[in-house]
């Protein structure tokens, strides 16, 4: 008998669930009035928090705004418009880290390990870890210590601080990073492996064995 | 034997739990006879405690623009809009 009306039971979730899937959904209308005071928040923090840097991080919104406006006819109203818009502001960002990847000249980092010869994946000698200070453990808890480690973050190469932040202070997934910027996650991988080893030989140079 | 680079790197991946077991196993191997990567792994433990004081400090500041800023952005829109 209770077997019976949990059967019933589900048949009508179901059938529920497909009266649903056939009703036609409302559309989505695009409200470019609005959406500054919708909108304009939420995507510079999306922004900010992937390129660091204030100004960059406006401009791209503005340019989501626009590029928006310009494809309006194309929104078809099946997504959120604010959806639509992270969609756009998403391929922003790629393109910035696309053209921050191709920058020549830019500063790269050094090279911790040998990259060829008989001693090729073994420590350059002069970049070998040195033991830290007896006292570093206390100085784990400095608040000078935040200013001196985003000194450090900031001389790395923009893509490999763009990448490190979005990895290790945002904490985002592998996988959505990959996506968002369009790399593997081998690639990903060695990107944090070297702003990782250049940020442990800064931080040792300026401030545990200082 | 994996060389140091590669080494370093799985302790780098292992700090996010992202490293496999194999790779686990590999790097303990590693360890076994390199003192200086267990010397960069132990520092590794502290590197990341430094960032996890920063990715709390970074979740707790909200980013937002200023209302002159937003008005600033309304008169862009609306010149493309016209």
């Amino acid at each position: 008998m209770g077997n019976m009306k949990v059967t019933k039971r589900k048949k009508i979730t179901v059938h529920l669930i497909l009266l649903k899937l056939k009703m036609p959904q409302e559309k989505i209308i695009l409200n470019p009035d609005k959406w500054i005071d919708k909108y304009a928040d939420y995507l510079f923090n999306y922004a900010v928090v992937r390129v660091n840097d204030s100004d960059l991080a406006k401009d791209l919104v503005q340019e989501t705004f626009f590029a928006g406006l310009k494809s309006a006819k194309n929104f078809q109203g099946k997504a959120a418009e604010r959806t639509w818009l992270v969609a756009i502001l998403k391929r922003k960002v790629i393109d910035h880290y696309r053209k921050i990847n191709s920058k020549k000249g830019q500063a790269e980092v050094r090279m911790n390990f040998y990259n060829d010869g008989e001693h090729e994946g073994s420590w350059i000698e002069e970049r070998v870890p040195q033991s830290w200070d007896n006292d570093s453990e206390k100085k784990l808890e400095n608040e000078e210590l935040k200013t001196q480690l985003d000194m450090c973050i900031d001389n790395l190469p923009e893509k490999y601080a763009m990448v490190f932040r979005m990895k290790t202070i945002q904490e985002f997934e592998t996988e959505e990073i990959c996506k968002e910027l369009d790399i593997t996650a081998s690639n990903l991988w060695v990107i944090i492996h070297r702003a990782r080893t250049q940020l442990r030989k800064c931080m040792e140079d300026n401030w545990f064995n200082t | 034997m994996i060389s140091c680079d590669e080494a370093t790197l799985i302790c780098d991946k292992s700090q996010y739990k992202e490293a496999t077991l194999a790779e686990k196993l590999k790097l303990n191997g590693h360890f076994f006879q390199c003192k200086i990567c267990r010397l960069y792994s132990n520092q590794n433990n502290r590197m990341t405690f430094l960032f996890q004081i920063k990715a709390i400090n970074c979740k707790q500041h909200k980013n937002c623009l200023s209302q002159a800023e937003k008005e600033k952005l309304a008169i862009e829109l609306k010149k493309v809009k016209v």
